[in-house]
């Protein structure tokens, strides 16, 4: 199926705090809400949107890592904690390590088109902090293939992965210039975060972050050619949407002035067991998003603003490229020329990404959309761009991994 | 003898002790290392101490550090390790290593334990008829290759060896609480200290990472040189405001104007808490007794000490009080020596009053805490410093006569042969004290 069988909506998103290191009210050794608090949190801030929880006909929730981080399974059986009038309702739950929250979106639009469903609850969440950086690398290190690259892997095994990408980048397209935009980068998020209440970095008070991301590399307690800047948090949290159909938006009376429509998505997986083919592409993000253009019969030039899974600063980087936006090898000039921030050519990760917002992995990818669809909706408050008429879609990228199973979206104004 | 020989055998006397404790981690880690890369070798590292209770503590708290430094230095430990398969996760690694830290320790409560030690790491208290009585136990039992590494913080080493008759088989070996955090050891070598442990000390101090500073043989050194006379000058400066100050109050000025105007770590009677008031009282006996022409001493202490409150800390590294109350490690009162009890800060605005008469300070909000990270922090501190030099505020004076004195307490250190040259001076405050600045500065000129 080359194209959407029918209308699907986007619309009441909520984001619940992202909650770790950087926020003033986090403390190591205090107790923190698990599991079942971020899913009903958000869960409820979406059900307080449309009046009426009945109307909700199915949900799916993404999580990546419940199961070591939390002890906890099961948890398609915990979006009922949101609302009793859940019970015996249909709810599934999807993984696919960083990009769950793009699976999430994309079974959602799934039952949506067919057709057992007009109004899916889609919910992302990750509870972290449950262990420490050290152990959470472990668990995160799930993401790449357990049997043949953890023992000879890093101990921060995707952070080392990413610094892996950044030195064949550095390499090949030298690394002054890279380094700077990777700095930018971090610079730009952490600006756009602080703009944002519920983002983690929403109280950093770093003076010159460009130098703070300028930091040289402590290949001894952590890695080669990437620094501590250059990585997303450990986050807890949870984001929540509706998916529906024409009919959907009817029964809630919620207005199209208040939803985004869905233009096209892809998804593309590659083989776990293999590595990535050239360490300075992100050949998987390219694959899914030539099939969400090709759906959505748009290309990168109508692209007005966008959501990227920048885990690490390099990867935004690289999927400025893979995405099509700049030419291969050029993605640092295109965020040294200011072409990513707020008010540049290309919003990008306005609300802080997930360098500045946080990373709640099993969460991300609803993230992107909640903030995307308050985008093309004009409630995205401090952090609200100015969309051009020319260029009126909203793109993302959810990630999964290094590059292996990733979630492509495009979305734009439904009235 | 090679190091990593010696390394096979090692002793530290006083293990569960603060100071001991650390010396104990700081050692297993290297050994445990050395073990894992000759797994077919022994490395057996002797935790001696007189309490058998302590030692269970020494137990708990090598377990607990063990696994942080562990979870600190993963990066390492997975290349250590990459020849166990069996070894996968951060997880194996840490748990591991945790394990393997701990088999190199042998706990005991009798010297004899130590016998076969190649070192000996003492850190017992600061007396020097209990060093000498243990150092020549020690002597008779072990090897007379051994070498014994003192961490006296004020007695003379020359003093020690002549007493004990080690022939120059001793060091001073300071290290500055705690050691396994602290990046400062001070060496004082006597003129008899063989060169080959003079050498040897430089090899320890690299492994374990610690920064040497030398400082010559006289009682004090340079730290505790620097240390207690700053004491002085605050209880000098107590008594002088006790004109127009209760003691209470005055005490408390003190404290703050010491950290909050000076930027430092700790006031200064916090540290006195900190390192123990009975330990500085020692160490100022032991001053007097040494250093000809020099007494060191204060009344207020001898009375705290009198009254038995003396500060240090509880077994689990909580603050005990002393000349402040603690709450959560935190001062949160002043002792009223005459009545026996404590006035706390809240106590109906008394702080705010005082704080009021000492007035603003030079800068609001920079910390040293927020200053210790910053990568500008020198242009800062003399931005600083040159407000706190046109201001004419009690507090501003107090603060101007501290580091007036600070620094020539630290020029006297040069002048009188206990340190080699100002930077020695300054690195001791800086590495030792945490201070962001040395006390031989420029900034009130």
């Amino acid at each position: 199926m080359k194209k959407l069988r029918k209308p699907v909506y986007f619309t009441s998103g909520y984001n619940t705090v992202s909650f770790g290191s950087g926020r003033k009210e986090f403390h190591p050794k205090k107790s923190r809400p698990g599991l079942e608090h971020y899913i009903t949190e958000a869960g409820k801030g979406v059900l307080a949107q449309i009046g009426d929880p009945n109307l909700v006909d199915e949900g799916v929730i993404s999580n990546f890592m419940a199961a070591r981080f939390n002890k906890q399974g099961n948890l398609a059986s915990l979006m009922v904690h949101i609302h009793p009038s859940f019970e015996y309702k249909p709810m599934v739950r999807v993984e696919g390590a960083c990009g769950s929250g793009g699976l999430c979106l994309t079974t959602a639009i799934k039952t949506v088109l067919s057709e057992t469903a007009d109004v899916v609850l889609g919910v992302g969440v990750e509870v972290q902090n449950s262990v420490k950086a050290i152990y959470g690398a472990d668990i995160l290190a799930g993401a790449g293939y357990f049997t043949e690259e953890r023992k000879s892997g890093h101990a921060y095994f995707f952070p080392a992965k990413f610094s892996e990408r950044t030195g064949a980048y550095f390499a090949k397209f030298g690394e002054e210039k890279t380094r700077k935009a990777m700095a930018t980068w971090y610079e730009i998020a952490i600006l756009n975060a602080r703009k944002n209440p519920k983002a983690q970095e929403y109280h950093n008070t770093i003076e010159d972050l460009f130098a703070a991301g300028m930091t040289r590399p402590n290949p001894k307690i952590f890695c080669n050619d990437i620094n501590v800047f250059d990585c997303s948090k450990v986050s807890d949290g949870a984001s929540a949407l509706l998916v529906a159909s024409e009919e959907g938006l009817t029964k809630m009376g919620i207005p199209k002035s208040k939803a985004a429509e869905l233009v096209g998505f892809g998804i593309a997986v590659a083989d776990l067991t293999q590595p990535p083919p050239d360490l300075t592409k992100m050949t998987t993000v390219g694959n899914a998003v030539s099939k969400a253009y090709e759906m959505a019969g748009i290309g990168p030039k109508d692209i007005g603003i966008l959501e990227v899974h920048d885990c690490f600063t390099i990867g935004g980087i690289l999927e400025l490229e893979a995405a099509g936006f700049v030419k291969y090898g050029k993605g640092p000039d295109f965020v040294l020329d200011g072409k990513t921030r707020p008010n540049g050519e290309l919003p990008t990760n306005a609300t802080g990404g997930l360098i500045g917002f946080g990373h709640y992995t099993g969460g991300t990818g609803v993230r992107q959309a909640v903030d995307l669809v308050h985008q093309l909706t004009g409630q995205a408050g401090d952090c609200q761009v100015n969309l051009s008429s020319q260029r009126p879609y909203g793109l993302m990228i959810s990630m999964g991994g290094n590059d292996k199973t990733v979630v492509s979206c495009i979305f734009k104004t439904a009235a | 003898m090679k190091l990593d020989e010696r390394l096979k055998n090692v002793g530290v006397i006083g293990a569960a002790g603060k100071m001991g404790s650390g010396i104990v981690l700081l050692l297993a880690q290297e050994m445990a290392q050395l073990k894992i890369l000759n797994p077919d070798e022994g490395y057996y590292l002797y935790a001696v101490d007189v309490s058998e209770k302590a030692l269970d503590g020494l137990m708990d708290y090598l377990k607990v550090q063990a696994t942080k430094a562990a979870e600190k230095n993963c990066v390492v430990l997975r290349e250590l390790y990459k020849e166990r398969a069996d070894l996968i996760e951060n997880w194996d690694i840490i748990a591991q290593f945790t394990q393997d830290m701990l088999s190199v320790v042998r706990f005991g409560t009798d010297l004899s334990a130590a016998k076969n030690a190649h070192m000996i790491f003492e850190a017992v208290v600061e007396d020097l008829n209990v060093k000498d009585k243990i150092l020549s136990r020690l002597n008779r039992i072990c090897s007379p290759e051994t070498f014994y590494f003192t961490n006296t913080s004020s007695i003379p080493i020359h003093v020690i060896d002549e007493k004990v008759g080690l022939g120059g088989r001793i060091i001073g070996f300071h290290f500055y609480n705690p050691p396994a955090v602290q990046k400062l050891a001070e060496l004082i070598s006597a003129k008899n200290t063989k060169e080959e442990l003079v050498a040897l000390s430089h090899e320890i101090a690299e492994r374990l990472r610690k920064k040497i500073i030398h400082s010559n043989d006289v009682a004090g050194f340079i730290g505790n040189g620097h240390f207690m006379r700053d004491i002085l000058h605050a209880m000098d400066e107590v008594k002088k405001l006790s004109n127009t100050f209760s003691r209470i109050d005055a005490i408390y000025a003190m404290n703050r104007i010491s950290q909050d105007f000076l930027i430092r770590p700790m006031g200064i009677f916090q540290l006195i808490d900190y390192v123990g008031v009975d330990v500085c009282q020692l160490i100022m006996k032991v001053m007097t007794r040494y250093i000809p022409g020099v007494t060191l001493e204060c009344e207020l202490i001898n009375r705290m000490v009198e009254k038995k409150v003396m500060g240090g800390q509880y077994a689990d590294g909580n603050q005990k009080d002393g000349f402040l109350k603690y709450e959560k490690n935190r001062p949160s009162g002043v002792y009223n020596i005459d009545k026996g009890d404590y006035v706390p800060f809240d106590f109906q605005g008394w702080t705010k009053k005082v704080d009021d008469r000492l007035g603003t300070l030079p800068e609001a909000g920079l910390s040293w805490r927020k200053l210790l990270t910053d990568p500008n922090k020198e242009e800062k501190l003399k931005v600083y410093f040159s407000n706190l030099k046109k201001m004419n505020t009690l507090g501003a004076q107090l603060a101007k006569g501290y580091l007036k004195r600070s620094k020539e307490i630290g020029k006297n250190l040069v002048e009188d042969g206990v340190a080699q040259n100002a930077e020695d001076v300054n690195s001791v405050l800086i590495n030792g004290f945490y201070h962001l600045y040395g006390p031989i500065n420029d900034y009130i000129n």
